[in-house]
């Protein structure tokens, strides 16, 4: 590995995340190298998830800051971190059920338009024109992810597994520059699992995007990830290459259970 | 794929309601008229409600307090300091807009059955103060008498003819403006919220300015409606704006269906006609409107006329694009 030309992307330090009692994310310190697909895993209730909501502003940190290309984003609201380049996925399905597939992936746009009231009410020549290049933008989106002949199907009405590329598809409608996956292989079936592998490594190749997901299938894991971090119990346990993990007696400890 | 479609009712509807529109007041009494216009400030009402309840799915059952707000600004500005009442109509639409904008600024993250709570004690409290009769403005329980008819340069309006070409004129207006949001951007997004909350700010949008947009153009529509509704009774009172009168909003777009235009034409006819058909047995008329309501619920969730999206809207909405860039 070329350590040498190393760009951090994300950058998280000593971020804690609190529930009452329950220290849900401990002292972290994370990094994710742009261009690279990292992977964040770990036992249920490792704390994954929180890290996720924190990093995409949907929960506040008690103590501890995020940084994303060198700017600090702790305790910007969701919609402002989507902004400035990162998006996400859920573990569990998030699209708008009764919008139609095109309309789901036309959300992803919002934050790259600018039509206001006025405009809209108008129908300034601007904002037909921006209309327009938002439709045009989305139905690629959902070519790339092969949905396009679902565009006018309501997205609850769609199969599981192609809910999952829609909700990537909305994501990347963004222009993200770090794309956040929640469990992208949850509930697929192992040629889904196999075609969203290839997918997610196409898209980093393709648009230099950069890439941190949270996955629970380690094929997936040791299939894609150039980089994997291990939590346990809120914190840091291991981070290294795919195969460094594999055998790491730590983290395996952690997924087995060992003598304490 | 397509086979040539007969047109249809949702086809058909348009056409048919411009011409009964046109030819109603050809054969309508005075009475008729006049149930015409309240029909009017009910669909009014109901799209305003629909913009908050419909497109973004917050419970309002305050919606009252804009209404009043809006009528109340006309009856006071017109009565004390002698403004036309039509001036006024914008004036009223800015004040309760600007209302709506103080009152749910704070309240605006709270969520389902919590805001619906806020929103009914905003009603009772609009209420309530204009009853105590606040620096002398709003005459206490007997309201604000002596309000002007509208008058367009030297066309006077105040036949039931011209007051129902009135209101219809600005249904019609308000329906194209809401139309336009509804296919744009913003409307897009308000849909999205209604939809997952979550998952819109995670889309990036900016879910709090979005919320707080549509109770602004809601209440300012509800502050049009107002107007309109003070213009035509010359009097205003605070038991016009009674919480009853918010869940009559809540009704109608119910009925209709969430975000969908045509539904809430539909269920603004069903509650000011209603009471109008079945007059002759007036004692009864709350329990056939319960009865008809729990039917609805449980034959017709999704309204009359839902708006309905999939295949078609799309289709439209590239191909309207294409031809206006073609």
């Amino acid at each position: 590995m070329p350590d040498a030309v190393r760009e951090t992307v994300l950058e998280t330090r000593e971020l804690t995340k609190t529930f009452g009692g329950l220290t849900a994310v401990d002292v972290l310190d994370l990094k994710v190298d742009r261009g690279q697909i990292s992977s964040l895993i770990g036992p249920n209730g490792a704390g994954k998830t929180t890290v996720f909501n924190v990093v995409t502003g949907i929960y506040r940190p008690e103590h501890g800051s995020v940084r994303f290309q060198g700017t600090e984003i702790t305790g910007k609201r969701p919609h402002q971190i989507v902004q400035q380049g990162i998006a996400r996925t859920f573990q569990n399905i998030r699209l708008f059920p009764n919008l139609t597939c095109l309309e789901n992936v036309m959300a992803g746009m919002h934050c790259r338009t600018t039509a206001g009231l006025a405009a809209s009410l108008f129908r300034t020549a601007r904002q037909v024109e921006e209309e327009h290049r938002i439709v045009e933008a989305a139905e690629a989106r959902l070519k790339q992810v092969a949905l396009w002949e679902l565009r006018g199907e309501l997205a609850r009405n769609v199969a599981y597994g192609r809910q999952r590329m829609l909700e990537i598809a909305r994501a990347l409608a963004t222009s993200p520059r770090l794309l956040v996956l929640d469990e992208p292989s949850s509930g697929l079936n192992p040629r889904e699992t196999e075609d969203l592998m290839e997918f997610i490594k196409g898209i980093v190749r393709e648009e230099h995007l950069t890439i941190l997901l949270i996955e629970h299938d380690m094929n997936v894991v040791m299939g894609i990830s150039d980089w994997v971090t291990v939590m346990d119990g809120g914190k840091k346990i291991a981070e290294g290459l795919p195969r460094q993990i594999y055998h790491d007696p730590l983290v395996i400890e952690a997924y087995l259970g060992g003598r304490r | 794929m397509s086979r040539p479609r007969l047109p249809t009712l949702r086809m058909l509807a348009l056409p048919l309601a411009l011409l009964a529109f046109a030819c109603f007041p050809v054969f309508a009494s005075d009475y008729l008229l006049d149930v015409a216009f309240f029909f009017g400030i009910y669909t009014l009402l109901g799209l305003s409600l629909n913009v908050v309840l419909g497109e973004v799915g917050l419970y309002d059952l305050g919606h009252a307090g804009f209404y009043a707000i809006g009528a109340y600004t006309t009856a006071i500005l017109n009565t004390h300091y002698g403004i036309p009442v039509l001036l006024l109509l914008p004036v009223s639409a800015i004040a309760s807009g600007l209302f709506a904008f103080l009152v749910t600024s704070p309240i605006i993250h709270l969520r389902g059955d919590y805001l619906c709570i806020v929103t009914i004690g905003m009603g009772e409290i609009v209420r309530l103060a204009l009853i105590n009769n606040p620096l002398g403005l709003t005459g206490g329980p007997n309201g604000v008498y002596g309000i002007e008819t509208p008058t367009l340069g030297f066309l006077a309006i105040d036949s039931s003819l011209a007051y129902y070409f009135l209101v219809w004129l600005v249904v019609g207006v308000s329906i194209i403006a809401l139309r336009r949001l509804q296919r744009s951007r913003i409307g897009r997004a308000w849909n999205c919220i209604r939809e997952d909350e979550i998952a819109a700010q995670a889309t990036g949008i900016n879910v709090r300015s979005h919320k707080l947009l549509a109770f602004v153009i809601g209440a300012a529509l509800a502050g049009v409606a107002g107007n309109l509704y003070a213009t035509k009774l010359l009097v205003v009172s605070p038991e016009s704006f009674t919480f009853w009168e918010s869940c009559l909003m809540f009704s109608i777009v119910l009925i209709g269906g969430m975000g969908s235009v045509p539904g809430v034409i539909i269920g603004a006819a069903a509650i000011s006609l209603f009471p109008e058909v079945f007059r002759s047995f007036a004692n009864y008329r709350m329990v056939i409107f319960g009865v008809a309501m729990i039917l609805m619920m449980m034959f017709r969730p999704g309204g009359l006329w839902p708006r309905r999206r999939g295949g078609t809207e799309s289709r439209d909405l590239l191909q309207r694009l294409w031809r206006r860039n073609a």
